[in-house]
């Protein structure tokens, strides 16, 4: 029987087909237009006719064309060679694409992931006998500075017999280097790469473990007061223009980890460029190499294709999962799950399904809880230990978390990194809210004291509303200091500039040292004679802080300001300056 | 021989349906009423029944009308003979020139390859201090002026227009006052710019679907001209009037709307368009300055909120001034760090202080006693509200820079304003002047 179907219907990107065989959720299929290929993944059947989302323009296409169904489901191709790459949703090297068809994108072309030319230096792992099961090493290749472990594929069940396994050499990743035999005599060759359905977990490890290690960003409010740990999750929702991706971009070239999957989701296609033009060019802070050498940036930007939104995130932590099974700390940047979630919105409304709140389909929160699910410290079979860290933006319409995608979201992630519109509006980046952002995981810089901060942060909030209503003049000395210090606070650790090339990024040790100057100040009981001269006090303090952080951590001048800062602070404590 | 289709199986809003088969999806077809002749698109095929658009409206179609269908999507005739002409949304001559021939390229063509793009790099001067100092514009930024209806936005834009170094000015009226549109026509010809123009106007008169092709003819255009190594300016005023005509199909079409009757893909939709700025990588480039107004001056209302999560930040005017809080321009640190040194500081002190200042007249409106701190942020103010952020001014970048020293200088002492000391050193006027 035929496997193919015909188109009986087109609306926009979806496609209805009638087939004559069979069809299966999820699976690949391509509709044919012309000598083109294009595309396409079956999301519904019902009876003898399929829906399909379209990964491409559907322009052109007609009612009878014929469309073939592969078998196979949304898949990612897994082996050396991921690192460095630049990605479409459908892991089509773009920088190939570019070679090949020059500026545009051409619908219809689909390339290798996987370099088919290049030679990796294998070293088996593994002697002819052993007995391994999905996951399990048989030999390593040095991809850049890691050594990437080629494992039994994930998709074989029990245990099979090495029944062969290549000698030290180089190899395509297409050459078999081994044979697998199953108790029941099928034979099975592996290759040094294999293919995972995106949409499904890869669960190739002994247990999961409790994310309990930091994850440093080198962002003081995120690494002081509200930490994500490796294996965690944590979302950054925020009305446009708050800061989100800036943070996501900072975070992906600092981020304690082995290896950085950005995925540009729906987003724009300038902020790809920059990270694509710019990594290779920047120093890993780790390894002293290029950035470009940890990262994969899978990019699916606005006006690309809105079907393959969703294929893009899912493509993203399947790479990501698979650098876990590796033993490797992995960092996924999804910016933003709300274009995705707004993709399914738009294919929900074409299967005509019965909307929920504005209109997301009514699975909307059960799609968002999967996939951080996919987060995770992981120990495997071989005692490592490996993690993905999953951070997604959140772009709330009409900048209201009250709505679906975000209230879906806070369910499911252990940090929550609220930016607020105030907050960017006065340009105190970064503009995670400080009062309303919470993370549940440990606190790894000072747990005592960041308590205490953020009560001062919390009074000092209260005071300055309080005299919103009674003014300055009704509001006492002792509230008055405490909004000062909560200002001064906010001004000198909070807020960190994104545009200097060492307070960019504050190292966890760094953290630990300038956070504990703060605090003995926050903590000290001034004594000013009257507001004007408090005032005072602290915007010099925050001057000197403004002037500290730009230098080198333990350099001559940042001792120099250090001991100048203590001064200042002494000098307020026994002789209360004169009111000016 | 094309085939015609004489049987309308359904009219509704804009959209006709016909049976028909061997149509290709997003097709053009010719239809014929009583009326006149209009093009109409393929938006839905389910068996052997299309969905068209038409672009005249469909008021006045009868059942037995004629539709044929022509074989080819959208599209546009391109060369040098378009500039200095002006068409409608449906790419016919609205001047006195001659029909277009041959050359045909097809509208919404595919996305840039993001490998292919590179950095925005130049700065675009516009002598207008609230942008070049604070919001710094630049070459393949796409950024739209947030407006309520009343507010200068078209003078804004044909300004930028105007001052701004660029080869070829594309500009796309949809629904505008046929005043607006003499205005501009005249202010492109008073500058001598009309002979390196194209215009496409759709006017509040012609029908609404046109409209929604006038952004689409714009950038078509444009990347053509960009990719011919042409920078190329595109004004597209007023993109909610374009939004509100995506509605009217959708729901024409019956889609289930997601936020205040809009469509579930605004986004998208918005952003295939907005996307098209960009800088070649070995050609030319596309600025888009587009124009949306706020209905109720409501930033979160779903235009201007997913305008804002596409473009690269916007100029809010209000009041006959570019706001410096809910302006933003996401490119200007590509450009800022190579003006001058003290650049991007200034802009952050001033707009930090200006903040202070904007609670300080709050407070002070409400009766509170004013600090001596008080005191000078709200002269701070009034200077920089003055001197600064009225639309009138027009210095050049560095001027500006200058004067908000000098400003400052005015109001504060240089350890009250938070600037490094080596700049402070550098820059601070050892005598402001004393306006
Ligand atoms: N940490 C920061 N330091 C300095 N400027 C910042 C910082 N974060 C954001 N900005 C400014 O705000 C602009 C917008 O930031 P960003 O692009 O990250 O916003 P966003 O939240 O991702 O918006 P959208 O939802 O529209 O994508 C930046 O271009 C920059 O000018
Ligand atoms: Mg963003």
């Amino acid at each position: 029987m035929s496997k193919d179907g015909r188109i009986v219907a087109i609306n926009a990107n979806m496609i209805t087909v009638e087939f004559a065989s069979r069809a299966i959720q999820n699976e690949v299929a391509y509709a044919r237009l012309g000598d083109q290929r294009l595309k396409a993944e079956v999301i519904r059947v019902r009876g003898t006719v399929a829906d399909l989302q379209v990964f491409e323009d559907t322009r052109g296409l007609r009612h009878g064309d014929t469309v073939e169904f592969t078998g196979e489901l949304l898949s990612a191709e897994l082996g050396p060679g991921l690192l460095g790459m630049v990605y479409d949703g459908l892991q089509n090297p773009l920088k190939k694409l570019a070679e090949l068809h020059g500026f545009f994108l051409r619908r219809g072309t689909y390339l290798d992931a996987l370099d088919r030319s290049r030679r990796w230096d294998f070293t088996p792992r593994v002697q002819p006998g052993a007995l391994v099961q999905a996951g399990a090493t048989l030999g390593t290749v040095p991809e850049g500075i890691f050594t990437h472990k080629i494992m039994v594929p994930f998709s074989l069940r029990d245990t099979w017999r090495v029944v062969a396994i290549a000698p030290p050499g180089a190899y395509t990743v297409d050459d078999t280097i081994a044979v697998l035999e199953a108790p029941n005599g099928i034979q099975h060759n592996v290759t040094l790469c294999q293919r995972w359905p995106v949409k499904i977990p890869i669960r190739a490890y002994a247990e999961r473990l409790r994310p309990n290690e930091p994850m440093i960003s080198r962002i003081r409010i995120i690494d002081t007061f509200f930490p994500v740990a490796k294996g965690g999750t944590y979302c950054i929702p925020g009305p446009f223009g708050a800061g989100k991706t800036v943070l996501q971009q900072i975070t992906s070239r600092y981020a304690d980890v082995d290896i950085v999957v950005i995925a540009a989701c729906g987003e724009r296609a300038g902020e790809v460029v920059e990270t694509l033009r710019e990594f290779p060019e920047l120093e890993d802070p780790r390894t002293g190499r290029s950035l470009m050498e940890r990262t994969i940036i899978i990019c699916n930007t606005s006006s690309m294709p809105v079907a393959a939104r969703e294929a893009s995130v899912y493509t993203a932590v399947t790479i990501a999962e698979y650098y876990r099974q590796m033993g490797l700390h992995v960092l996924l940047l999804a910016d933003s799950t709300s274009r995705w979630a707004q993709a399914l919105r738009e294919m929900s409304g074409r299967l005509e399904e019965i909307p929920g709140e504005e209109a997301f389909p009514a699975y909307l929160e059960s799609i968002i809880a999967n996939f951080y699910e996919r987060a995770g410290l992981v120990r495997l079979a071989d005692g490592s230990v490996g993690s993905v860290t999953i951070g997604g933006t959140v772009s709330p319409a009409g900048g209201n978390f009250e709505e679906p995608v975000t209230q879906a979201t806070l369910k499911v992630v252990g940090a929550f990194h609220g930016l607020s519109r105030e907050r960017s509006d006065a340009r105190r980046y970064p503009a995670i809210h400080p009062l309303d952002s919470w993370s549940k995981y440990p606190n790894f810089v000072n747990e005592e004291g960041v308590r205490f901060a953020r009560q001062i942060l919390r009074r000092g909030h209260e005071v300055n509303q309080m005299m919103k209503v009674v003014g300055e003049e009704g509001t006492s000395l002792d509230d008055f200091i405490v909004y000062l210090k909560a200002e001064f606070l906010d001004a000198v650790y909070l807020q960190q500039d994104a545009f200097d090339k060492v307070d960019v990024a504050t190292p966890l040790e760094r953290q630990r040292h300038v956070f504990n100057v703060v605090l003995h100040i926050l903590q000290t009981d001034f004594s000013f004679p009257d507001k004007d001269t408090a005032r005072r006090f602290f915007l010099e303090l925050t001057q000197e802080f403004k002037n500290w952080n730009p230098t080198l951590f333990q350099s001559p001048e940042f001792n120099q300001i250090e001991a100048r800062i203590a001064q200042r602070v002494h000098a307020a404590l026994t002789q209360p300056a004169p009111a000016r | 021989m094309q085939k015609v289709h004489t049987r309308v199986l359904q009219i509704a809003g804009n959209v006709i349906t016909v049976a028909a088969t061997d149509v290709g999806y997003q097709e053009l077809a010719e239809v014929r009423s009583a009326r006149g002749t209009s093009l109409a698109q393929v938006i839905r095929i389910q068996g052997d029944r299309v969905a068209l658009q038409v672009f005249a409206g469909a008021r006045g179609i009868a059942t037995n009308d004629e539709v044929r269908f022509l074989g080819h999507r959208m599209r546009i005739s391109f060369g040098p003979h378009l500039l200095g002409r002006i068409f409608d949304g449906s790419g016919l001559p609205r001047d006195r020139g001659p029909a277009l021939e041959g050359n045909w390229i097809e509208l919404n063509g595919p996305p840039v390859n993001p490998a292919k793009r590179i950095i925005p790099r130049k700065m675009v001067r516009t002598g207008i201090p609230m942008i070049d100092v604070f919001n710094t514009l630049v070459e393949s930024q796409k950024l739209p002026i947030f407006s309520v209806a009343g507010e200068p936005y078209n003078e804004l834009l044909a300004r930028i227009a105007m001052q701004a170094e660029v080869d070829i000015i594309i500009f796309g009226g949809m629904g505008l006052k046929y005043d607006d549109f003499l205005f501009f026509r005249d202010t492109f010809d008073h500058h001598g710019a009309l002979v390196r123009a194209v215009m496409f106007v759709h006017t509040a008169a012609d029908p609404t679907v046109e409209c929604l092709l006038v952004p689409d003819l714009c950038l078509a255009v444009a990347e053509q001209f960009a990719l011919q190594n042409k920078r190329v300016l595109v004004l597209l005023t007023d993109m909610t009037n374009f939004a509100d005509a995506l509605k009217e199909i959708a729901i024409t079409m019956e889609q289930v709307p997601s936020n205040r009757g809009y469509p579930g893909d605004l986004y998208s939709q918005l952003a295939a368009r907005y996307e098209k700025a960009v800088d070649f990588e070995g050609a030319g480039s596309i600025t888009v300055l587009a124009v949306t107004t706020m209905p109720g001056d409501d930033v979160t209302h779903p235009i201007p909120d997913n305008t804002g999560y596409i473009t690269e930040g916007q100029f809010y005017l209000r009041n006959g001034r570019i706001e410096p809080f809910g302006s933003l321009s996401r490119l200007k640190q590509q450009v800022n760090a190579r003006t001058r040194d003290d650049h991007r500081t200034v802009m952050n002190t001033m707009i930090q202080l200006y903040a202070q200042c904007r609670d300080t007249q709050e407070k002070q409106a409400m009766g509170f006693q004013m600090s001596t701190w008080d005191q000078k942020l709200l002269k701070f103010g009034t200077l920089f509200e003055r001197e600064l952020m009225d639309l009138s001014v027009n210095i050049p970048l560095e001027k500006a820079l200058d004067l908000c020293w000098d400003i400052l200088a005015r109001c504060f002492d240089p350890a009250e304003v938070g600037i490094k000391t080596s700049l402070i050193e550098k820059y601070w006027p050892s005598r402001p002047s004393s306006h």
